[in-house]
């Protein structure tokens, strides 16, 4: 009887730790935060994303450093920022990153917001707080820095996609698409050999450093990531695994619960709609993508976002927009790394307490049974 | 290619979807009247002698009102060439924008004073309230080029006015040179169209020529700033 109650009881705690976390609360905001209020509404440029990084690991040195983990074509850092409560064991780890695709400036908006949030509730919000005990959030604001650069430099500019160097012998154009560069089915579907093109996917797999770079963290990471998540516009999509029609990730059905989960939550934020499902399903098929690479090494949890709109702005979402578009996103996100979080530190405890409980109820069953034996004895 | 029952979140029902949109926008769009797809409902397509043909319920969105409505729809994509659409949206009624189209076409009518804009919208996804009209007729004229363009393998959107200039009036019809930039999504492309167009209240949008401009490969080593 008591054991049942038990039971019960741990379904109940197993319930309110997974809501435990709350919805995100704006009555954060107090007078101090009005000019955070303001930046996180604007898009900056490299320089000012950079001076935020520094600001983010100076008023947070506890949680927050920062790593370069490679160089541009034009040689700039590729930089990430680490954030997590810190440990002498070796954590978890959840991998961010934005703006892979130059043109995509609420990508990397996203990326800022996002660290700015769990950097905020992690101080109340126990479930946050939680997170950043047992993980490591790698959030890389912008990959493709060349890019990002190129992008912001003059009109003409502006809606420019890939990496910046140079194209092979007798190319005279710029730039590879980075998400179709990575050694996962390179160059078999959904790419440009014309180095002119918008999909080049390089003159070989990895030929670009800034997917060599995210390549090697990965390498040096994987076993300990357990969700991969890069930021991207527009269309208003949950991509997962993979771009190639022909094949299947091992985990669809979860990647697509968990997908669900996160489109579900995405809509109570604003009510927009998000779709979710593999590239050649709903988008087109494509080869050499990170996220690709990234479930290809293990990692089981590997999205790529593509956030507002679904084509009245494009790539030039109003910065009015950015607000209600990085709330929705990160509710999405939370979703898919809540779930990420438990499944590593919560099954295992679950498989103990129902082994627990089975054996109380077989024993509570043996001993009613022994009595019985012995009334009728008697 | 899948024949029959489609699901409508799959990418061959939202590109015929997109195309719907495109028709609706060349028979209906004005400066004050813009077309964006919603959802797709149901979907599905078979093989036919003259091509590929989809049916579709849809919901389709007026951006500038705000107000969203079913639409019914039959679609043929031939082996080569246009389009073909038939759609019905009941609730697409003429009548609702006419004030604003009225005043719009007054104010613009008397060439003394003729208008023109650029970057419409602008990085940072902003515009003057005053260019609003002009980016909304930009992406109806454009809906011609992208509905002329469109097959199973595209799926289009406008992604900038790069600029307009109005020319003198002519037959009652207010006149406009665009620069458009299009990004069609399937080959992630930047397509630069310029156009001819005219509008009134009474006529509609019309495009009178279209010129498709050579992908720009003017690459110089950058002189980056930041």
């Amino acid at each position: 009887m008591m054991l049942c109650l038990g039971s019960v009881g741990l379904v109940l705690l197993a319930l309110t730790v997974q809501n435990g976390h709350g919805a995100p609360d704006s009555a954060g905001w107090n007078g101090k935060d009005t000019t955070e209020r303001n930046y996180y509404t604007r898009y900056h440029n490299m320089t000012e994303i950079s001076d935020w990084m520094e600001k983010m690991k100076r008023e947070n040195p506890d949680v927050v450093s920062s790593m370069v983990y490679g160089q541009t074509y034009e040689e700039r850092n590729i930089t990430l920022l680490k954030i997590g409560l810190n440990s002498t064991k070796r954590k978890k780890a959840i991998w961010m990153d934005c703006g892979i695709h130059a043109r995509e400036w609420i990508a990397p908006a996203f990326c800022q917001y996002f660290v700015k949030e769990i950097l905020q509730r992690y101080k109340t919000d126990t479930k946050v707080k939680e997170m950043m005990k047992n993980l490591d959030f790698y959030v890389t604001p912008v990959l493709n820095v060349d890019g990002y650069i190129y992008s912001w430099l003059n009109n003409s500019t502006r809606l420019w996609r890939k990496s910046r160097s140079p194209g092979p012998v007798g190319c005279t154009c710029y730039g590879t698409d980075l998400n179709r560069n990575f050694y996962a089915n390179w160059g078999t579907v959904g790419v440009s050999t014309n180095c002119c093109e918008e999909t080049y996917c390089g003159s070989k797999a990895l030929s670009e450093p800034e997917a060599r770079a995210v390549t090697d963290m990965l390498g040096k990471m994987s076993g300990d990531i357990l969700a991969f998540l890069t930021i991207h516009s527009y269309s208003q999509l949950i991509l997962v695994p993979y771009g190639h029609p022909n094949i299947s990730a091992p985990n669809y059905n979860e990647l697509m619960e968990v997908g669900l989960g996160a489109v579900k939550a995405i809509k109570a934020v604003h009510g927009m709609d998000y779709t979710v499902g593999t590239w050649p399903d709903i988008l087109y098929p494509a080869s050499g993508s990170s996220q690709d690479y990234a479930r290809l090494i293990g990692i089981p949890l590997s999205y790529t976002f593509e956030l507002r709109d679904k084509g009245e702005y494009g790539f030039e979402l109003p910065e009015d927009q950015i607000q209600p578009t990085c709330e929705e996103a990160y509710a999405g996100v939370q979703h898919i790394i809540t779930y990420a979080h438990d499944k590593a530190f919560y099954s295992s405890a679950f498989k103990r307490y129902f082994f627990q409980e089975i054996l109380g109820l077989l024993t509570l069953v043996m001993q009613i049974r022994l009595i019985n034996i012995v009334i009728e004895m008697f | 290619m899948e024949t029959g029952e489609l699901n409508p979140n799959y990418y061959p029902a939202r590109r015929a979807a997109a195309v719907v949109q495109h028709y609706l926008n060349t028979r209906y769009g004005s400066p004050y009247r813009w077309m964006f797809l919603g959802n797709v409902h149901n979907a599905s397509s078979e093989d036919v002698t003259e091509g590929r043909k989809y049916q579709l319920e849809l919901t389709i969105q007026e951006m500038i009102s705000n107000v969203s409505g079913p639409c019914s729809a039959e679609l043929l994509f031939p082996g080569a060439g246009t389009p073909q659409v038939q759609a019905s949206c009941d609730w697409l009624l003429p009548n609702n924008t006419r004030a604003q189209e009225e005043a719009f076409y007054q104010q613009h009518r008397d060439s003394h004073n003729l208008v023109s804009g650029d970057r419409i919208p602008d990085s940072y996804g902003h515009m003057e309230p005053t260019m609003k009209p002009f980016w909304h007729l930009g992406g109806v004229a454009s809906s011609f080029i992208m509905l002329e363009q469109s097959n199973q393998s595209t799926l289009y959107n406008m992604a900038q006015v790069a600029n307009f200039t109005q020319l003198e009036t002519e037959k009652d019809q207010l006149r406009f040179q665009y620069h458009v930039l299009l990004h069609e999504m399937v080959s992630q492309e930047i397509i630069h169209w310029k156009m001819l167009i005219t509008w009134s209240p009474a006529e509609g949008v019309k495009v009178l020529q279209t010129d498709l401009q050579p992908k720009c490969n003017c690459e110089d080593p950058p002189d980056s700033i930041n």
